[in-house]
């Protein structure tokens, strides 16, 4: 177990084609996993890739590892049952924005706390996309959908922030088509023991094209986007000149044109992430990276110290059921 | 079919004498800690014994009402005893509202014994008595023992020095202790019990003890006696090692055998629900020994997580009741599709709904059998006595793993929660479960079959060189890619249909139960209805009527005998404590005219009304006989 091994990112192609529309985000997604695990240089015979049901979701079709596309929402749980019967296993879980924050969100919320060694990455495009063009957790109110035709009522939810506050230990957000940003963050998400969360913005071409292209597209990204990094100061701008100030009685950024007085970013500050995760102002960028990193211990290793799993032997099962016996 | 119930059927036509004991009153009253102790202490002085706990689901109903009263029953005497008896000989009531609830149950010129102190005017008013039965002469057909339990326990622990409270709660004790003077009973195990129940409570161990010695020197001094309800006593069990088992605890040592036999990672993953938690608690207490325990959050993980559990390598194990059980019922067409082994144990209560929680019924037959989505066939077991639990489970295990199957297991409140001795297997008649796992590469995929079992390979991750998906959408034979292809559906669909058609040549046997091998009348029954289909059919037999008595501990697929036995019968009659599930199967896979006794009470067949329905139904066949079955 554990062996590490030299590979590259076709390794991890399989014989089956892929289904996804032309120009989808998953492919970049995709792209970027087979990096990433190439990278990480597990044995592929160690990798378990866990989805429910969605566009998102067929995605361990294509990947060279073992693969389980379950039922809707229930990912999380499975995964946890895998790692239950074999903590070794790498873990990873993929899901879309109707499996983890829809049907799924219950799960998504106890693997979180419980600190489950699995690798989450919500593939979110804010939309409903298998089922054809409804609106999802995440659509911003007023999207018009084939359930929605006069706009969406209801208000989205914040993944980052659901995260948190299910004392999630790692909340990351990136996006798709930043092949740079995106496996950085995946690669950070794997190398934290225990449940890592990470939120890719990605692109529904067919359904909700452009829900994001003020974020990721080259002209747009400098402005609108601040990439922060643990012990850095959060900077953007086409020239790094601009900055976000915390102010921590608040809570809140503030813009600054001095990119000296920039405040550094500290993942392991709670509020600092949740204000972070939840910076939704049109005078402010919206921050990607990793937003929170808080080690501590898995679930997995926390319960064989506390009640370690050992096989029973026949003998251990003989005294079992003569314990109480008596004879007559 | 287990040694103890081949047993209880030998000597059952000499029933023995026996005695039948009902213990009421208030919930907070300690009454299934004074029956469960009773228990134990009858079966130490080696009679049989069945018990059967009554309890409202409330955990503590105020003080007095009807529907707060919890009663504990159990009959004891020799082999014979296997049901928790019809009719009580001595009834417990602890105030009004247990002796109006349970007055009923007691025989004509059966014993009470009440606590006089609870016959207070404020009791009687709640429990809705106009006068005191105690003194009105409407209890005129009985023998009543009136003592003044409440006092006379205060009077006995007050040298420990203890508050009135915990001298209020010192009464089942007392009450205990008066139980062994009349019917026997040791108090040495009781006061060890005590003393390592409460043993950070020193006042309460002294407290308790003094109550339980000074009921039994009351019932010494006083010469009470029992009389002819006392009979019990007189009756022992055969040679053999026994324990007192519970359905649930059954369970349990079942499925740690299954961890022992298979060496397999069991894993137990559920959600809490009544009446099912009480074996997440059993196998919890093993403290990670062969099994790990997973309280899931909602009974949806609970079942994925344990079909995780069994993709890695483990067996996955899951269990809840009714309304949990509909809950599962899509990652169950899950298990059924990529064909990985699981357990799924229904501890079945009174339906539909919330329904009554503590109250058992057989109503979720049709679930197990039919509650799927798309063609889902699975393996249906039903254990019918608390100790066969233990070996229901290795068989749903050995079928799980042997044909890469999820199997159910129907229980029921009854049966989880109902003790009875049970004579302890030899563990060398055990069969180890020997589970195949992939190794070789070459040439696999990971959906062709075993020519003999049509079961898949297991192929764990981390096996090198078998990486390989599965999923929920249809698989082609053989290689598992996504298939849309017409014919492969048809034939995927056939061949999970096939494979489960063939568990029916590895399962259990199903030899008449007792009775007749051919006569008037097959009675069929399946679950926790054995004890009173059996006592009824014998009495039919002690009439000399032709009856037999099968029961089903596989109900899908149905013994491949089936049909050749029923035609041995002149007619068919199922016996089920729900609205006639398992006679529609019947019906149908055979085309007999099968008759149908149900019930759905919320409690067990009595064996009177079992036998008054098949009377009846046999009556009906003298005539036109040929014409049935």
């Amino acid at each position: 177990m554990n062996r590490i091994i030299n590979l590259t990112p076709k390794d991890f192609e399989t014989d089956q084609e892929v289904r996804w529309c032309p120009g989808c985000g998953d492919y970049a997604i995709l792209k970027s996993m087979r990096k990433v695990l190439a990278e990480v240089g597990r044995d592929p015979d160690e990798v378990v890739v866990v989805s429910g049901i969605g566009c998102a979701a067929r995605l361990p079709y294509y990947l060279e590892t073992y693969g389980f596309h379950s039922i809707h929402g229930r990912a999380p749980s499975l995964a946890t049952g895998i790692k239950l019967a074999n903590p070794e296993l790498d873990v990873w879980v993929v899901g879309g924005d109707g499996d983890f924050l829809a049907i799924g969100a219950n799960h998504l919320m106890h693997i979180l706390r419980r600190n489950v060694d699995v690798n989450l990455v919500l593939f979110n495009n804010a939309v409903y996309g298998l089922t054809k063009g409804q609106s999802s957790p995440t659509s911003v109110p007023g999207t018009r959908s084939p359930s929605t035709p006069d706009g969406s009522v209801d208000p989205a939810v914040n993944p980052a922030m659901l995260a948190l506050g299910g004392n999630g230990g790692f909340v990351a957000r990136t996006a798709d088509t930043l092949q740079d940003h995106l496996p950085e963050v995946l690669l950070r998400a794997h190398g934290f023991n225990g449940a890592a969360f990470v939120e890719v913005l990605q692109n529904c071409i067919v359904y909700n094209d452009n829900a994001f292209g003020d974020l990721t597209s080259k002209k747009n990204r400098a402005e609108n986007t601040v990439i922060v990094r643990h012990g850095e100061p959060m900077l953007f701008g086409a020239d790094n000149d601009r900055g976000l100030v915390y102010e921590p009685v608040r809570g809140e950024f503030r813009v600054t044109e001095n990119a000296a007085e920039a405040s550094a970013h500290d993942e392991t500050n709670w509020a600092l992430a949740a204000a972070l995760a939840r910076l939704d102002d049109p005078a402010a960028p919206t921050p990607l990276g990793v937003f929170y990193c808080a080690p501590r211990e898995d679930y997995l290793s926390a319960r064989e110290a506390r009640i370690p799993y050992a096989p029973l032997s026949l003998g251990d099962l003989n005294d079992l059921l003569y314990a109480d016996s008596w004879r007559a | 079919m287990t040694d103890d119930v081949v047993r209880a059927m030998i000597v059952n036509d000499d029933p023995g004498p026996r005695t039948v004991v009902r213990f009421a009153g208030d919930s907070g009253d300690g009454i299934q800690v004074l029956g469960g102790e009773f228990a134990k202490a009858v079966a130490l002085a080696h009679h049989g014994l069945v018990t059967l706990p009554d309890f409202p689901a409330e955990i503590r109903a105020p003080a007095g009402s009807t529907f707060g009263v919890s009663a504990f029953q159990i009959q004891f005497g020799g082999d014979g005893v296997i049901t928790p008896g019809d009719e009580v000989d001595v009834l417990f009531a602890f105030n009004p509202a247990a002796l109006k609830t349970n007055l009923d149950t007691l025989k004509q010129g059966g014993l009470i014994i009440v606590d006089t102190d609870a016959f207070a005017a404020r009791n009687l008013k709640r429990a809705g008595y106009a006068a005191n039965p105690l003194e009105d002469g409407s209890l005129t057909g009985y023998r009543l023992m009136a003592i003044g339990i409440t006092h006379l326990t205060a009077e006995a622990v007050a040298p420990t020095g203890v508050g009135r409270k915990q001298a209020g709660r010192a009464k089942n004790f007392w009450s205990l202790g008066l139980s062994y003077w009349l019917f026997g009973g040791d108090r040495v195990p009781t006061i060890a019990w005590i003393e390592s129940k409460f043993s950070s409570m020193p006042d309460v161990v002294a407290s308790n003890v003094a109550a339980l010695n000074a009921g039994h020197a009351y019932g010494e001094t006083m010469e009470l006696d029992a009389g002819d309800a006392a009979h019990g006593r007189d009756a022992e069990l055969h040679h053999g090692v026994f324990r007192t088992i519970t359905g649930t605890d059954a369970m349990g040592l079942g499925l740690a055998a299954v961890a022992a036999l298979s060496g397999l990672k069991l894993t137990y993953c559920s959600y809490p629900i009544t009446p099912a938690s009480a074996l997440l608690h059993f196998l919890a207490s093993l403290k990670g020994r062969g099994i790990v325990t997973f309280q899931a959050e909602d009974e949806v993980a609970g079942i994925t997580a344990a079909i995780g559990a069994s993709y890695a390598g483990g067996l996955g194990i899951s269990a809840s009741a009714g309304p949990g059980m509909a809950l599962k019922t899509e990652a169950l067409g899950l298990a059924v599709a990529v064909e990985l082994p699981l357990l799924v144990i229904d501890v079945q209560r009174a339906g539909p709904s919330t329904g009554m929680p503590t109250k058992p019924e057989q109503a979720d037959l049709n679930l197990a059998l039919f509650g799927r989505h798309g063609e889902a066939p699975l393996p249906v077991l039903a254990p019918a006595t608390p100790s066969e639990c233990f070996r229901i489970v290795i068989e749903a295990a050995r079928i799980a793993v042997t044909y890469m199957t999820p199997v159910i297991v129907l229980s029921d409140a009854y049966i989880a929660n109902a003790a009875q001795p049970w004579e302890l297997p030899d563990l060398d008649t055990l069969h180890s479960i020997a589970p195949t796992f992939r190794s070789d590469p070459d040439g696999f995929e990971p959906f062709t079959r075993d020519p003999d079992t049509l079961a898949r390979p297991w192929a764990r991750p981390g096996t090198p060189e078998l990486a390989h998906r599965i999923g929920g959408l249809e698989r082609a034979d053989g290689s598992g890619n996504i298939s849309y292809d017409p014919d492969n559906h048809q034939r995927m669909t056939e061949l999970r249909a096939e494979k489960i058609a063939r568990v029916a040549n590895a399962g259990l046997d199903h030899e008449i139960g007792s009775g007749a091998t051919s006569g008037d009348l097959l009675v069929i029954g399946w679950g926790s209805t054995y004890g009173a289909i059996e006592d009824a059919v014998s009495r039919l037999r002690r009439a000399g009527r032709a009856v037999g008595h099968l029961h089903l501990r596989q109900i899908w697929p149905l013994p491949t005998n089936l049909g050749a036995i029923l035609a041995r019968f002149g007619g068919v009659a199922v016996v089920e404590m729900n609205q006639g599930q398992l006679v529609r199967l019947i019906r149908s896979e055979f085309l007999v005219d099968a008759r149908s006794i149900t019930q759905t009470s919320g409690q067990p067949f009595q064996v009177g009304t079992v036998e008054t329905a098949l009377r009846g139904i046999l009556d009906g066949l003298e005539e036109p006989k040929s014409q049935i079955g």
